[in-house]
C-alpha cells in the first residue's frame, strides 16, 4: 500500500481506483456520495457519467500520452486529477500538471502515482502537484524534507513567478507581476484563432492565481 | 566573468548536498542502479570503462583563472593529474573515485563552479562563440543571453525529464562559430528593421545517430520573448517527443517527423499562450545579469604596435603563430590568442595540472585573469594587448602551448575515444596522433592551409565527426576497430553533413587514407588560396574516392 503525502505530512487516502467490485455485471456502478473513485479515461468513457449521477465523487487518471486537454471540459465536474508517472524518467507529467494549473485553472487535487521517489518532489511540487503516492521503499520524513532540497528557483512554475520579477526593486512589467498566471489573459477568441486545444474549459478559469502551496 | 550572487550560490551548494546524499543512499545499497543512473547524469558522472568520468560545466566556456586552478587541484588531488577539455566545452576528469565525487562537487562550488546538468536528458550546458564579447562582427554579446538562459535551465522543473538530452548554442556575430545549425536549438543574433535584438531560432540540428542540420522555424524573436519561446519549444518536445527509442528522442527526430513546418506552428500555438507572461524578460535583468559580470578595463592603446612588427619581420616562428592563433579584436591595440591543445603526441583537448596552473598565471599576467575553452578543445586568451603578443608567444612555447596550427590540418578534434570511453566502439586519440606524426612538417601544414579534421570514437559523434572537411568515424565490424570516411562536411553559417566515400578501412590505413585525400586536393587546386573544401565541392567525391580506394584495394 503506497503512502500518501502532502507538504506537510501523512495523509488519509480516501480515495480508490474503481475496480471490478464497484462495476456490476450490468456495467452500471454500485456507488454512492460516500465513494471517491479515481478512473482511467477509458473507465470515464464507460463509467463517468453514471457514478457522478450516484453522488459519487470522481476522479481521473492520466496517462503520460494523455494530454490535460483531454480532460479540460470535464475540470468542473471532477474532483481529483492523478497523473501516472510509469518510471520517474517519463518526464510527460509535468508539462501535463503546469498545463492544467495555469493553462486549464484545476485548483482540485493534483496527485502524482506511479514511479515516485523523494528526489521528484522539489520538480513535481513546482509543476503543481500537492499530493504524492510515495513509491514502496521511500520514507515519509525523507520524502518531506526534499520539499526542502532547493530554498530557491530561478524560473516560472506553478509555485512562484521567476525568480526576476520576485527581486527587491525590480519593476514589473504592465500586467505581470511576481506570481505565476492563469492563461486568461487571451481572449477565447484568440486562442480559437491560433488553434488552440481543443475542448478548453474556459469556465473552468478562475480569476485568482493559483497560490503558493 | 559571471559573479554568483547569493542565489546562485546556494543553489550549487544546495545541489552538492542533495547529491552527496544520493551518492550516499547508492553506496548504502538504498537507492538502486536503475534509479541512481538519471541523478548521477544531472552532475555529470558516468561509469566509465576504467572509473567514473566526471564532466564539470564550464558554463558557455568562460573560465576564471582561480577557477582553473581549482581544477587543476582537483586534477591533481582526485584524479591522475589531468583533465580533458571537451567539444561542449566542458572539462572531464577520467579517474574519479565514486565515492569522492560529492567532494570534488563541494571543492568546485567554493569556485562557483557545479557540473548541474552537464549530462542526463535535460538541457545541457549551453555553448557559445569563444570571441564572445570581443569579436569585431559582434551584434550582441551571447555571454549575456547565454547566462540568462544558464538560470532559466538550472534546475527547470518541468525539463528535467525530457526524452534525450538536449543541447543549445548561441551566436552573437556574423560568422557563426558556435555551430548553431547543429544544435537541439541553434539562436542566432540579428537586428530587425526598427533595430531591436533578437534571434533567429534554429530547431533540430544535431550529429550522433542522424545527423542533420536544423531548420529555421522562427526567423525573428525579439529578445524579451527569448525564455518564452524557448519554454514552448520544450514543452512541445517534452510532449511529444518519443520515449520509446533512445536512438529516435532527439528533437530533430520529432521535427522531421512531424515537417519543420508543422513543428513550427505547434511551437507557434503554444507560444500564443505563454508570450508576454512572466518568463517575458526585463530590460532590468539583462541589466542585472550584465551588470554581475566582471569587464575587462582595457587601457588606450594604438592600433599597430612597432616593436611587434619588428618582430614579425624578424622572427618567422612568431609571425606564423600570428597569422594562425592570433585573432582580431574590437578594442583597438588587444587581440585574442588561441592556445592549442593540439601538440603532435598530446591528446587533443588534455592538459596538465601543472598546464593548467602555469595557463592560470599567464591569464592573469596577460588576459585580465580570464580564458574561454573553445568547441575545438583549445582555450582562448581573449583580451592581450598587442604590445605583449611576442612576450606571451615566448612563455606558451615554453608550455608547449604555441603549437601555430589553428585551422590546420593538426588541429583535429577529438573525442577520447575507446582509450577511456565505454561508449566508444574504436580509439579515437590514437588515430588523431597518427595523423598529426604524419603531418608533422609546418611548412607542409602551412601549403595544405585551412582543414578541419574531425575523429569521433562511435555513432555520438563526440568528435563532431560529421562537420569535419574530412571525418573519420570508428565503428566496429565483428570486434574489430575500423573508421569510416566522410568529406565534404562542415560548421559555420553553411553548415553540412559530410558523405562517406566508401568501405570503411583499417586503423593503421587511416593516416595514409587522409594523406590521398591531401594530395588530391595539392594536385587539383586551382590556386594556392583554393581550400581543401572548395576543391572538394568542387570537383566533387570521385577524384577523392578513386584514389582513397584504388590503392587500398
Amino acid at each position: 500500500m503506497p503512502t500518501l503525502i502532502d507538504r506537510a505530512g501523512t495523509v488519509e487516502d480516501r480515495w480508490s481506483p474503481l475496480g471490478a467490485e464497484v462495476v456490476g455485471a450490468s456495467g452500471a456502478a454500485a456507488a454512492g456520495p460516500e465513494s471517491h473513485l479515481i478512473l482511467s479515461l477509458e473507465q470515464w468513457t464507460y463509467h463517468g457519467e453514471a457514478l457522478l449521477a450516484s453522488g459519487a465523487k470522481v476522479g481521473i487518471r492520466l496517462e503520460p500520452s494523455e494530454g490535460p486537454e483531454t480532460i479540460a471540459p470535464l475540470l468542473d465536474r471532477i474532483s481529483l486529477v492523478a497523473v501516472n508517472f510509469p518510471s520517474f524518467t517519463d518526464g510527460r507529467g509535468y508539462s501535463i500538471a503546469r498545463l492544467l494549473r495555469q493553462r486549464y485553472g484545476w485548483t482540485g487535487e493534483l496527485r502524482a502515482v506511479g514511479d515516485i521517489l523523494r528526489d521528484q518532489m522539489f520538480y513535481l511540487s513546482r509543476c503543481g502537484f500537492d499530493t504524492f503516492e510515495l513509491k514502496d521503499g521511500e520514507t515519509v520524513p525523507e520524502a518531506l524534507a526534499a520539499f526542502g532540497d532547493f530554498t530557491e528557483a530561478y524560473q516560472e512554475a506553478v509555485d512562484r513567478g521567476p525568480l526576476f520579477r520576485r527581486r527587491p526593486g525590480e519593476p514589473s512589467a504592465p500586467g505581470i507581476d511576481g506570481s505565476p498566471t492563469i492563461d486568461e489573459s487571451r481572449t477565447p477568441e484568440a486562442r480559437t484563432a491560433i488553434g488552440g486545444p481543443i475542448g478548453v474549459g474556459e469556465s473552468n478559469g478562475p480569476s485568482a492565481s493559483i497560490a503558493v502551496r | 566573468m559571471y559573479i554568483y550572487d547569493e542565489v546562485d550560490q546556494a543553489l550549487v551548494e544546495e545541489r552538492v548536498a542533495q547529491f552527496r546524499d544520493q551518492t550516499r543512499r547508492f553506496i548504502d545499497g538504498r537507492l538502486s542502479e536503475d534509479n541512481f543512473r538519471p541523478l548521477r547524469l544531472q552532475n555529470g558522472l558516468y561509469i566509465q570503462k576504467h572509473a567514473p568520468m566526471l564532466r564539470v560545466a564550464i558554463p558557455y566556456g568562460l573560465l576564471a583563472s582561480r577557477q582553473l586552478r581549482k581544477l587543476s587541484e582537483i586534477a591533481s588531488k582526485y584524479d591522475r593529474g589531468y583533465g580533458h577539455f571537451s567539444t561542449r566545452q566542458n572539462m572531464q576528469f577520467n579517474w574519479p573515485a565514486l565515492e569522492r565525487v560529492p567532494d570534488i562537487l563541494a571543492e568546485l562550488a567554493t569556485v562557483q563552479m557545479h557540473a548541474i546538468q552537464t549530462s542526463g536528458n535535460c538541457i545541457r550546458n549551453i555553448t557559445t562563440d569563444q570571441f564572445a564579447g570581443v569579436a569585431p562582427d559582434e551584434l550582441t554579446d551571447p555571454l549575456v543571453w547565454a547566462e540568462l538562459m544558464r538560470q532559466w535551465s538550472t534546475f527547470h522543473p518541468e525539463f528535467a525529464f525530457l526524452p534525450r538530452k538536449f543541447k543549445i548554442a548561441i551566436s552573437g556575430s556574423r560568422e557563426d562559430r558556435a555551430a548553431v545549425l547543429v544544435h537541439d536549438i541553434g539562436l542566432l543574433a540579428l537586428s530587425n528593421e526598427a533595430g531591436e535584438t533578437g534571434f533567429k531560432v534554429i530547431v533540430g540540428g544535431g550529429l550522433g545517430r542522424t545527423p542533420m542540420v536544423g531548420h529555421v522555424i522562427n526567423e525573428f524573436v525579439a529578445w524579451p520573448h527569448l525564455l518564452s519561446y524557448l519554454e514552448a519549444i520544450l514543452r512541445v518536445y517534452n510532449r511529444y517527443g518519443r520515449r520509446d527509442n533512445k536512438y529516435k528522442a532527439r528533437i530533430k527526430i520529432l521535427v522531421k517527423d512531424r515537417s519543420p513546418a508543422v513543428f513550427a506552428q505547434e511551437v507557434q500555438a503554444e507560444w500564443e499562450h505563454l508570450r508576454d507572461g512572466p518568463s517575458t524578460v526585463t530590460e532590468a535583468e539583462l541589466e542585472r545579469i550584465r551588470g554581475r559580470f566582471t569587464r575587462p578595463a582595457y587601457r588606450t592603446l594604438p592600433v599597430t604596435d612597432a616593436y611587434i612588427d619588428t618582430m614579425l619581420a624578424a622572427e618567422p616562428g612568431f609571425a606564423r603563430w600570428v597569422e594562425r592563433n592570433v585573432h582580431p579584436h574590437r578594442v583597438a591595440g588587444y587581440r585574442s590568442v588561441t592556445l592549442s591543445l593540439k601538440k603532435t603526441g598530446v591528446p587533443p583537448g588534455d592538459v596538465t595540472a601543472g598546464q593548467m596552473l602555469a595557463i592560470a598565471d599567464l591569464a592573469d599576467d596577460y588576459s585580465f585573469g580570464e580564458l574561454r575553452v573553445t568547441h575545438e578543445q583549445n582555450l582562448v586568451f581573449a583580451d592581450v594587448e598587442t604590445g605583449r603578443l611576442y612576450a606571451l608567444w615566448q612563455s606558451l612555447r615554453g608550455l608547449g602551448l604555441a603549437t601555430p596550427n589553428i585551422g590546420l590540418l593538426t588541429n583535429i578534434i577529438s573525442c577520447p575515444g575507446g582509450d577511456f570511453c565505454s561508449l566508444a566502439n574504436a580509439v579515437s586519440i590514437p588515430v588523431a596522433d597518427a595523423i598529426s606524426r604524419r603531418f608533422d612538417d609546418l611548412d607542409y601544414l602551412y601549403d595544405i592551409g585551412d582543414i578541419d579534421i574531425n575523429i569521433s570514437g562511435c555513432i555520438n559523434a563526440c568528435g563532431h565527426h560529421h562537420v569535419g572537411h574530412i571525418g573519420i568515424l570508428g565503428v566496429d565490424k565483428a570486434g574489430e576497430e575500423w573508421y569510416q570516411i566522410t568529406v565534404g562536411g562542415r560548421q559555420g553559417n553553411d553548415a553540412r553533413i559530410g558523405r562517406i566515400i566508401g568501405r570503411a578501412v583499417a586503423r593503421d590505413e587511416v593516416a595514409e587514407v587522409v594523406s590521398r585525400l591531401i594530395d588530391v586536393y595539392l594536385e587539383r587546386r586551382d590556386e594556392s588560396h583554393e581550400r581543401f573544401i572548395d576543391v572538394v565541392d568542387r570537383l566533387g567525391l570521385e577524384p577523392f574516392k578513386e584514389r582513397v580506394y584504388a590503392h587500398l584495394d
